[in-house]
């Protein structure tokens, strides 16, 4: 529990401020510790157990909030222990009501005018770059950062680009970023470090919709490529952007 | 048309603001909400409401504003210079705004963040089961001259009432606790964090707070990115050039800095109004300590309405005192003013 002498085995649980737990999974991303991470949070949903607020999942831990003041913090963690020892959460599947997603993308061009930098790192002509995303399905390794935006991969080895010290002003909705064997499809206009190469019609956070939240962890996204004037026309069909989406059976 | 809040002029940092959206951190969504949540309690005690109505955050300086009807309001937070058709109003106070007076909330004399509270709160429709613009993520936006913001039903009619708020409007020592990746950190450097006194950064926002260390800045041993985890309003980054970072009610849910320990929640409104230039030393507690004091300030979170007492004007306060009716009628001494 407590952190300086926290030995580097995993899974294990930290303290978060005063009143979160971080259960970790691994201290870099792996498959199986997303899956850990997503699993150990749908059996806490499902335990509902006192003194837990609230639970989310970064790449490879699931974080739990806890009402600090009416529960004992240390017996939520011991009750946690209990769950985490319970079976072999890296073993676990992936969740359920996963979708298969395609979304239209522009590669390139003035509005993602980083394609040409980001393939060079990857050591790749701008086509070749564009090509290879095209033609990859990732998948949604967690929603964070932003409301609904997606962090999906993994790309291959050669995508282990870093991100930039300077960074980029001011990206748009939709735009499609690369870094680090990742691609993340941004829900807001915000600074980023990570490389433009694409730029989409989706909006994923919607809040004044029923759906506010359009992709789930687990979710897994081919980012097509169209051309500059398909991508114009899907801008005026509203928040889709011509998104599709089929259930993973 | 129903009651309402007419903004004739909002400076730039006016927002609507409750006490935030629990629950969507799964969706990449913070909390958000007042950035000093005690003020959110304060206003609620003196108008005798529910602590959920939505208020006016302002940052550093407010507006002029009109009520459509009479209407009671309770200024809190960073002390404003406020007035009343030309008259000035106490801070920290209920008052009787009448219909077509002028409201003028001006910058903060000390602090950063003022807050208006209307009777019956303001009642603009909900998103994701609250009101507070979430700028961050895109939910709502400041006020600009023009608005006009409907306002819930008022039971109740009290005012001139005021309370001696908590000091938290120049800095001073906040306490933190101990986090998992306090460990990243060299014991030595961690004594030296909490022995350092930092002054608050012109850089700050709704999301998040730099202070910058008098003396060497700090680094994790591993280098300065970690891998991307949860992250908390009150948690500290350690950034790039070794100044920590205090995220505050807006933060991302994410973030890949390592962090030295998280301020507790009680404390946090000690550092969102911690103005540019303010000196500030982060303490570390034992957890057992700090679970001791978010008890207390949570206890006296509900005693706040026995603290409240009527509002005496000091007649040198009073503008216009020859316009008063010094000597006619009989005082009962709870009118309204």
């Amino acid at each position: 529990m407590t952190d300086r002498s926290a030995p580097d085995t995993f899974p294990r649980i930290g303290r978060v401020g005063l009143d979160g737990l971080l259960v970790s999974f691994g201290d870099r991303l792996t498959e199986a510790g997303n899956r850990a991470a997503l699993a150990f949070r749908a059996a806490v949903e499902r335990a509902a157990p006192d003194g837990i607020e609230e639970s989310s999942t970064s790449l490879v831990s699931t974080f739990l909030r806890m009402d600090a003041l009416r529960t004992d913090p240390l017996a939520v963690a011991r009750e946690m222990q209990a769950l985490l020892d319970s079976r072999d959460w890296y073993a676990e599947p992936l969740p359920e009501g996963r979708r298969l997603w395609r979304i239209p993308t522009v590669y390139g061009t003035d509005l993602a005018p980083q394609l040409g930098e980001a393939a060079s790192a990857a050591g790749l002509s701008p086509e070749a770059a564009a090509a290879e995303i095209a033609a990859t399905r990732v998948r949604v390794q967690t929603i964070g950062f932003a409301p609904g935006q997606p962090y999906l991969g993994e790309l291959p080895g050669h995508w282990d680009i870093p991100r930039q010290q300077a960074l980029t002003d001011r990206v748009p909705v939709g735009a499609l970023v690369v870094a680090i064997r990742q691609l993340v499809l941004f829900s807001v206009s915000t600074p980023t470090g990570w490389q433009h190469i694409g730029q989409t019609a989706v909006r994923l956070f919607r809040p004044e919709s029923d759906v506010p939240f359009v992709l789930r962890p687990g979710d897994e996204v081919i980012f097509d490529a169209v051309e500059r004037d398909a991508y114009d026309r899907l801008c005026k069909c509203g928040p889709d952007g011509g998104a599709t989406c089929e259930a993973i059976r | 048309m129903s009651r309402a809040l007419i903004v004739h002029q909002a400076a730039p940092g006016v927002t609507v603001q409750d006490l935030g959206r629990p629950g969507y951190l799964a969706f990449g969504l913070s909390r958000g909400g007042a950035s000093d949540r005690l003020a959110i309690h304060e206003g609620a005690a003196l108008l005798g409401q529910a602590a959920g109505c939505a208020v006016l955050e302002m940052a550093g300086m407010g507006g002029m504003f009109e009520a459509s009807e009479a209407t009671r309001i309770a200024l809190t937070g960073a002390p404003m210079r406020a007035s009343i058709d030309g008259n000035a109003v106490a801070w920290n106070a209920s008052h009787f705004l009448p219909a077509g007076a002028r409201l003028s909330i001006g910058p903060a004399l000390a602090g950063v963040y003022g807050y208006l509270h209307l009777g019956g709160g303001i009642a603009t429709p909900e998103i994701l089961g609250a009101r507070s613009a979430h700028l961050a993520a895109g939910i709502g936006q400041p006020l600009a001259a023009g608005a006009r913001l409907p306002l819930g039903p008022d039971p109740r009619s009290e005012t001139g009432l005021t309370l001696d708020p908590e000091a938290r409007f120049a800095g001073g020592t906040v306490r933190i606790v101990a986090g998992y990746q306090t460990g990243l950190f060299e014991p030595d450097e961690v004594t030296r964090f909490g022995e350092t006194v930092f002054t608050r950064d012109a850089r700050g926002n709704r999301m998040g707070v730099r202070l910058n260390p008098e003396g060497a800045g700090f680094a994790a041993r591993g280098g300065l990115t970690v891998l991307s985890e949860a992250i908390v309003p009150g948690d500290i980054q350690i950034t790039g050039d070794g100044a920590p970072f205090v995220l505050m009610a807006e933060c991302q849910t994410t973030g890949g800095y390592p962090r030295i320990g998280a301020v507790l929640p009680c404390d946090l409104p000690r550092v969102a109004q911690a103005a540019p230039g303010v000196s500030l030393r982060l303490r570390f507690v034992p957890m057992d300590e700090a679970l001791a004091a978010e008890r207390r300030a949570d206890e006296a979170l509900k005693t706040l309405r026995r603290r409240i007492t009527p509002l005496v004007r000091d007649p040198h306060d009073i503008r216009d005192l020859l316009s008063y009716q010094l000597i006619s009628g009989a005082i009962a001494g709870n009118e309204e003013e």
